[in-house]
């Protein structure tokens, strides 16, 4: 009854009150049906057999056919290892280079060098993939890359065939991951240590307590729902890539897929390189739909860690 | 005593560490930009060095007189840039404003419309088929300009928190009172009592637009609609491609070739320059944006 009466504007006047609002909101709306809404609709295709002339809604349905043939094949294993493993490596090592450079940072004394270093860390950050890969290949090209032409000879070694060998290319990939990423991390911990009361300290050294010890019972466990919830946050994100450090940094080179293909590389090569848009499409619905599960797992354990930060 | 020694071993410690990795992360750009004025057979004999035998600038002189197709990319990332980056923050800004009312009917429906869309995707396979064969923007500038980078989720639901928070309800309210329309309000007092926000947004977008090649690699197959990016992903992997497709390659035949291998990088160099140049003029607002959570991890 009590809502009946507080809404006793008509409705119709409440609408004329608002369409301007709803007006303002429309081109955002259709935007997010077309870019984002109607694309979920069409993962449907994962089920169909595509064929351009019946159009996506008038292709047949061939049911779980193009998940046997994607699953059927190494390479579903494979990309699933390969996105997931080196996540995990990315997660661990960004993180604890991100927290060290930071506490590094806070603590260091001289002001101008602490903005220097933390220009210079954070300037790979901003620069695309593309770029990143003209840097690599000016170290690792093979026969006139830094290394091999430059490094190497110093130490008497022979440079090996960067670019044709797989095995050398977790590293290089977790380095170069590592190299963009870790200013970002730094900036973001860095400001939360910047939150932290500096009379901590004070007492602290008051009391004769070490820097290390400052650092080990004051600014780690202060921070660490900080870095909780960076770890939950990427790992919600796990079974994504980075496209184009998987792509463009090893130069889209055959001979390195063992250790350079992931679920978005295989995606693509599927769709646009070797036209096999069913396997393609059953790959992309596998990601969404894991990829779906463990955000939503991974906000239910940030909403039990630290409420405040979980997306919802 | 015990403790500014411990400190000062601190401090040394942290110098070496932050100095070794300013190090590595500034490397690989002196490397290039060497590299790209570096002479050509230098190049060629002794690889990519610091300190070249013969230092040259005809790399960048080509890049100058005969490179149409490398200007016009750089043409094509400064309009797309630009478009994208305006019609960007005023569409999500358009779209944020209405759900930091309260008073909103169906705010909650409204919002959880576009924060579902930061949850799950489509992916690639049926983005891709949605704008190729329904909406045809294959070989448009159009393909650079929307697929992906116009509108972000995170982006609106951080302009309405900001909006929410940093405007009062009661300046809304009397500027209602005063006859104001809710486009006027927001015209004239949501956007100019929230330009931190507006800004910080707005240069995280022109970023994402000036290094984009997504887009570009998935929707574009004819060169007259590169943008730098999509250039020189071409060339890494076609080194012959300026080459071929230089307006002088008829008349090229004969004279000396291109000094392809440090235009490759000089064209990286002119990629990247923009960024560096504004970098010092934008860090902290940068900075301050990852603080807020500006970027999307």
């Amino acid at each position: 009854m009590v809502a009946a009466k507080t809404t006793s504007v008509p409705r119709s006047a409440k609408f004329k009150k608002y369409l301007p609002l709803y007006l303002m909101m429309l081109p955002g709306v259709i935007y997010l049906i077309i870019n984002n809404y109607i694309p979920m609709a069409g993962l449907i295709i994962a089920f169909k057999d595509l064929n351009f002339r019946k159009g996506i809604l008038g292709s047949d349905w061939i049911g779980f056919a193009n998940f046997r043939y994607l699953f059927a094949t190494s390479d579903a294993l494979l990309i699933t290892r390969n996105t997931v493993l080196y996540n995990v490596v990315f997660i661990a090592l960004n993180n604890f280079l991100g927290v060290t450079v930071a506490i590094l940072l806070n603590d260091m004394t001289a002001l101008k060098a602490k903005k220097f270093y933390q220009s210079a860390v954070l300037l790979p950050y901003l620069i695309s993939m593309v770029i990143i890969s003209y840097l690599v290949f000016a170290f690792l090209s093979n026969d006139r890359g830094f290394l091999n032409r430059t490094v190497l000879p110093i130490f008497g070694q022979q440079g090996p065939s960067w670019y044709t060998n797989a095995s050398l290319w977790p590293p290089i990939l977790i380095f170069v991951n590592a190299w963009k990423n870790v200013g970002y991390l730094c900036v973001l911990y860095l400001s939360s240590i910047l939150g932290i009361n500096k009379e901590f300290y004070e007492a602290a050294s008051l009391e004769g307590a070490s820097k290390w010890q400052q650092i080990k019972y004051i600014t780690l466990p202060l921070i660490k729902p900080t870095i909780i919830m960076m770890v939950l946050i990427m790992i919600g994100k796990i079974f994504y890539a980075d496209f184009g450090l998987f792509y463009h940094v090893p130069m889209d080179s055959g001979a390195l897929y063992k250790t350079t293909n992931v679920i978005d590389t295989y995606v693509y090569r599927g769709l646009l390189k070797t036209g096999d848009v069913g396997m393609s499409s059953a790959a992309g619905l596998y990601q969404s739909v894991v990829g779906f599960i463990l955000v939503l797992t991974s906000n239910l354990v940030v909403r039990k860690v630290s409420p405040e930060n979980a997306l919802f | 005593m015990i403790q500014s020694n411990d400190n000062r071993i601190f401090q040394i410690v942290a110098h070496v560490v932050l100095a070794l990795f300013s190090f590595l992360a500034i490397f690989p750009f002196i490397l290039l930009i060497i590299s790209s004025i570096t002479e050509e057979n230098t190049l060629a004999i002794y690889g990519y060095t610091i300190f070249p035998k013969q230092l040259s600038g005809e790399a960048y002189a080509y890049l100058f007189k005969e490179g149409n197709q490398i200007v016009h990319a750089y043409g094509v990332t400064i309009m797309i840039t630009i478009i994208g980056t305006f019609a960007g923050l005023i569409i999500m800004s358009m779209l944020a404003y209405p759900l930091s009312r309260r008073d909103l009917p169906g705010r909650k429906g409204f919002t959880f419309f576009v924060f579902f869309t930061m949850l799950f995707n489509g992916g690639l396979v049926p983005t891709y088929l949605l704008y190729t064969n329904y909406l045809n923007i294959k070989n448009t500038y159009w393909a650079l300009l929307i697929p992906i980078l116009l509108v972000s989720a995170w982006y609106v639901l951080l302009m309405r928190t900001y909006f929410a928070t940093n405007v009062p309800t009661p300046v809304i309210e009397s500027a209602q009172i005063d006859g104001a329309g809710e486009f006027r309000i927001y015209w004239q007092i949501i956007i100019p009592m929230s330009r931190p926000i507006i800004a910080t947004v707005a240069l995280f977008v022109g970023i994402a637009y000036w290094n984009d090649w997504y887009n570009g690699m998935i929707f574009i197959t004819k060169p007259q609609y590169y943008s730098i990016q999509n250039l020189l992903t071409r060339m890494m992997n076609d080194i012959q491609f300026l080459q071929n497709n230089s307006s002088l390659s008829a008349a090229l035949a004969g004279t000396a070739a291109i000094p392809s291998i440090s235009v490759r990088m000089a064209i990286a160099v002119t990629g990247v320059l923009p960024i560096m140049i504004i970098y010092p003029f934008v860090q902290n607002n940068f900075v301050k944006g990852i603080a807020v959570g500006a970027v999307k991890g």
